[in-house]
């Protein structure tokens, strides 16, 4: 293992190239592109040996890495934003056709208004396309989780794609402190991927038939099965991990300060940090606060959020990314996984840092002290009343 | 009983020139190869869970994605060092070639993936229920471009696909007819002793699109040809390398919109004989650009199938 400063993309690069993909089909996108930057210069050096295929967009690159995953292939790519959505449609074919894709969404706010800052829209967006969805707190971590996402997908047990998500920017971008697995640890975590089905003349299949009304519903319960089945392998997956590289960023979920806490904040990605500096200050002014870090968007955890969250007074959910005229995603989500809980603490949610909107620590800490004022309703903080005139 | 790898006991309609076309694809091709497919007609009446008419590898993934996912195939092969193990053809309809998959083709063709894209022209979308596609003659009545009070039908020419994968640089393509097949068959063996990219258009007559009669889909196909609506060519390295002959003086295009119903409306509305006329001269030009007319009738090599 070897400690170095890095930019969060260098890094994620850096641990993709361990994963040894045969073929990576990206296409540029701020703020994505320093991962496949690096990735192409690393192959243009030889240093990985990999099939680079530079496609004419972000359809044509999920589409490439789902026809060689079905060949049998290692296969990744990463996008952002708009590159995601005009994905859409094949990230639905590469789950439904359980293809164990590895891909980074470099999280970043969704048009229109155009915007290239972060939230977290873009993949909250597609989270009912059947793949394994992970969110990285920091720089350490996202680059850690592509390692984990590979054995998770591939895992015979899941055969499902996985979306590493972190957030645009200020992780793809940022300069930090990285522990760097060496190629000899990382081969023995996460050994050649060895398809049971493939495309291959040694075994004609037919890879994408049609269902109808008779097997279609079977076909997508099978798919709703191993997305909550990967639940238990991306436990036993972080735990391993842990086991051999000493690094636990936790597994569904992780929590901190949440013993004795009565309110309780939910969040996922780079936020968990500003989180958790605006806790460190309310706990020496004597509030009881802690904090929920939702690491597995999906499968959703459900059980975990509800043992977490059972002893808490009120949850205070902070999204990056809403569904309009719904409201924010991971409230929702909340309030639904602890209905059937009695006793169950109130659910407030906050819309926050969408399009780049800084979060401070401030924020944070105005969130948990103005938490009576917040009605049912969820609601964007930092507004400009200004600008909504 | 000879041994097809597109085998019988799919669900397409009586007289389909896809179904044929991709039997004879995939027989001249042989058993050493993956497929991709694009939805369309080919894809519903040969794979339907739990059963598939495909004795190759075949993936069907989305409409417009064909190209892109053979392209994906053919690099996964390459990164495996797997090349010797499966030559990779591509497959789509004219909708899903022309419209919808251009940009995914013009990809696979531009990046130079040693792949076989073959365009099954039936010359609308038909899948949907006939709707004019990129690739749909002149005049030809669909659901999208209707024959009216105003209206001709569709009012476009056809897109010139090999000269759009001509422009890309593709070292082979080539036009064929299921009314040939030997010629296509050859075709498919040329194009994949050639690598790179490669671009095979088969015409393939859709009796219910067409409003054609199911037993007469070879007749038509080979009328279409005759004609001089459908040239048929190889073009190598960018140049026209090989035309089909046909016979002197070439049939007139009534011949072939008679037999079909999507062209009716020419022969009933008054004002129909202009139409009729200047699709004569669609094929009167293609007979002169392809050089399509033989010397003497009797020089001409008839295929007898």
């Amino acid at each position: 293992m070897a400690r170095t400063f890095t930019e969060g993309s260098k890094a994620v690069a850096e641990t993709v190239k361990l994963c040894r993909p045969n073929v990576i089909a990206a296409y540029p996108i701020t703020p994505q592109t320093h991962i496949s930057e690096e990735l192409a210069q690393m192959v243009a050096n030889g240093e990985l040996k990999a099939e680079y295929v530079t496609v004419e967009s972000e359809f044509a690159a999920a589409s490439v890495v789902l026809g060689a995953s079905a060949t049998g292939a290692r296969t990744y790519t990463a996008t952002s934003s708009q590159g995601l959505l005009l994905m859409t449609e094949v990230l639905f074919n590469i789950s439904g056709m359980r293809l164990p894709v590895v891909m980074t969404c470099a999280n970043r706010a969704v048009s229109s208004p155009i915007n290239i800052w972060n939230d977290q829209q873009d993949s909250i967006s597609v989270r009912d396309a059947g793949w394994v969805q992970l969110y990285a707190e920091d720089i350490q971590e996202a680059s850690d989780l592509h390692l984990q996402a590979f054995r998770i997908a591939e895992h015979p047990e899941v055969l499902l794609p996985v979306m590493v998500c972190m957030d645009g920017f200020i992780l793809t971008h940022a300069y930090e402190p990285v522990d760097l697995i060496e190629q000899k640890e990382a081969d023995a975590f996460l050994p050649p991927y060895q398809p049971q089905y493939y495309l291959t003349p040694k075994n004609p299949i037919t890879f994408g038939a049609m269902m109808g009304p008779e097997s279609y519903m079977e076909a997508r319960c099978q798919l709703d099965r191993a997305l909550w089945g990967s639940a238990r392998i991306v436990e036993e997956v972080a735990k391993e991990f842990k086991k051999r590289f000493g690094r636990f960023q936790g597994a569904l979920v992780d929590t901190y300060c949440i013993e004795g806490a009565e309110i309780v904040l939910v969040a996922m990605g780079s936020v968990i940090s500003t989180i958790k500096e605006a806790i460190d200050l309310l706990r020496k002014e004597g509030v009881k606060v802690g904090l929920l870090k939702v690491r597995c968007f999906r499968p959703f955890p459900r059980e975990a959020i509800k043992e977490a969250l059972v002893g808490a007074r009120e949850v205070l959910a902070i999204d990056r990314a809403f569904s309009p005229g719904s409201g924010g995603v991971l409230a929702t989500e909340i309030r639904a996984a602890l209905q059937d809980v009695k006793k169950a603490p109130e659910i407030k949610g906050h819309i926050v840092g969408l399009g780049g909107r800084e979060i401070s620590v401030e924020t944070i800490i105005n969130i948990v002290k103005d938490r009576k004022a917040v009605g049912r309703e969820d609601r964007f903080v930092d507004l400009k009343e200004a600008l909504l005139k | 009983m000879e041994k097809h790898l597109f085998l019988a006991g799919h669900t397409a309609c009586y007289g389909c020139g896809e179904a044929l076309g991709a039997r004879l694809v995939v027989d001249a091709a042989g058993p050493n190869i993956i497929t991709t497919d694009a939805t369309g007609c080919l894809e519903v009446f040969s794979s339907r869970w739990p059963q598939s008419a495909w004795a190759v590898p075949f993936i069907h993934s989305l409409f417009e994605n064909s190209a892109a996912v053979a392209s994906g195939v053919e690099a996964a092969l390459k990164a495996m060092g797997r090349q010797g193990e499966a030559k990779v053809i591509a497959q789509g309809g004219d909708g899903g070639t022309a419209d919808i998959g251009l940009q995914c083709l013009s990809g696979m063709f531009e990046r130079g993936h040693d792949i076989l894209y073959v365009c099954y022209d039936n010359e609308a979308y038909m899948n949907t229920g006939v709707q004019r596609s990129g690739l749909t003659p002149y005049d030809s009545d669909t659901r999208t471009s209707p024959s009216g009070k105003v209206s001709w039908g569709n009012r476009y020419l056809k897109k010139d696909m090999p000269a759009i994968a001509a422009a890309h640089g593709v070292p082979y393509i080539a036009t064929a007819s299921v009314a040939y097949p030997k010629d296509v068959q050859s075709k498919v063996k040329k194009a994949l002793s050639i690598t790179g990219p490669k671009y095979v258009q088969v015409h393939v007559p859709c009796p219910l699109g067409w409003k054609s009669d199911p037993a007469l889909t070879i007749k038509v196909a080979k009328l279409a040809v005759e004609t001089g609506l459908y040239p048929i060519f190889e073009m190598e390295n960018g140049v026209v390398t090989k035309v089909r002959k046909i016979p002197r003086p070439a049939k007139p295009v009534t011949e072939y919109l008679k037999l079909q119903g999507r062209f009716a409306h020419l022969f009933k509305k008054g004002g129909g004989e202009a139409e009729v006329k200047k699709i004569q001269q669609i094929a009167d030009e293609n007979i002169k650009k392809y050089g399509l007319l033989s010397e003497a009738a009797e020089k001409v090599a008839v295929e007898k199938e």
